[in-house]
């Protein structure tokens, strides 16, 4: 059976090859802003690659329950600091507690919510 | 109107590889890496990429780290739960998919999965546990479902053809009765 790519899809997924020259982001690394500016708070910038050498990839998107898309698990500061999500580990116990505001909140302004990296994560729709 | 089939599609994701590869050099700073905010206090506290990751079995692609590899050989071992503990179910059954056209099969081995991850991270949501279950395709893959939740955002980009589609269709391992086989 002879499969059809419409031109502008190949154009997304073209997309997806060639690196932004403006994004020198960590492969992975995650901004989360969709409420931190707003609340008038630098963005967050996670880095997948820190993470992912101390834990496995479930114990955060299965036992933990972040979701494997960008923005979509509806964080706010109010439930971690009740433990849940990143207040899960960042508690003074197993990581540094959320008191150190700076160390997630580091992203200049205007970053949107979604998965950066510099490599090949320029696209398309999902992230 | 131009269209493309799919092998031809597959051929321009190939020869696209050649370019990120060759762009792979060192890592970023966090201060240069215009995300992370410059005049940010906690700048100077946070550990940049480098530091960490070149000392990891070297990749080409992605973070240039062979994650796999580094497991392997011990380099790191990220734990299995918050605590440490790991009570895991483990599955080590490959598959290879062999609706691919033109393109080699795709060999698709559980225990490299399985050694990051639990079941319920692909199953039954990404992934139906049911052979020939599941209508993977690349635009799907593309557009980040199925493999492409993980490959192209963290796990190792799509850019790399030949780390799945790595059986020959003439290859010992096409006919191997260990191969779980979803029939065409």
């Amino acid at each position: 059976m002879r499969r059809i790519i419409k031109p502008k899809r190949l154009v997304l997924i073209l997309l997806v090859l060639v690196p932004l020259a403006a994004a020198w982001a960590e492969y992975g690394d995650v901004v989360i802003n969709m409420r931190a500016e707003g609340e008038g708070m630098s963005p967050v910038v996670y880095p997948h690659w820190f993470h992912r050498i101390r834990f496995q990839c479930s114990v955060c998107h299965v036992d933990i329950g972040f979701k494997t898309k960008a923005g979509a698990s509806g964080i706010t500061m109010d439930q971690i600091s009740q433990g849940r999500f990143c207040g899960a580990c960042h508690n003074g116990e197993i990581a540094w507690s959320v008191e150190n505001c700076d160390f997630c909140h580091s992203g200049v302004p205007g970053l949107e919510t979604g998965v950066q990296g510099g490599h090949e994560t320029s696209g398309p729709g999902y992230w | 109107m131009t269209r493309y089939s799919a092998p031809r599609l597959l051929l321009l994701l190939c020869i696209a590889a050649a370019i990120p590869a060759s762009l792979a050099d060192d890592w970023k700073a966090l201060e240069e890496d215009e995300l992370h905010d410059p005049s940010n206090p906690a700048i100077s506290i946070l550990q940049d990429p480098e530091e960490a990751l070149s000392v990891l079995a070297p990749d080409t692609a992605g973070n240039q780290v062979d994650w796999a590899e580094a497991l392997r050989q011990g380099q790191i071992e990220p734990r299995a739960s918050l605590q440490g503990e790991a009570t895991r179910r483990q599955h080590d059954t490959d598959i290879v998919m062999k609706n691919t056209l033109d393109q080699p099969y795709v060999l698709f081995p559980h225990k490299t999965h399985n050694e990051w991850m639990s079941c319920e991270m692909c199953h039954e949501t990404l992934f139906r546990s049911v052979l020939d279950g599941n209508a993977i395709s690349m635009a799907k893959i593309l557009d980040g479902e199925h493999c492409g939740v993980c490959h192209g955002a963290v796990a190792f980009p799509l850019t790399e053809c030949d780390r799945c589609h790595s059986v020959s269709a003439q290859s010992s391992t096409a006919a191997s009765s260990g191969a779980v086989v979803p029939k065409q």
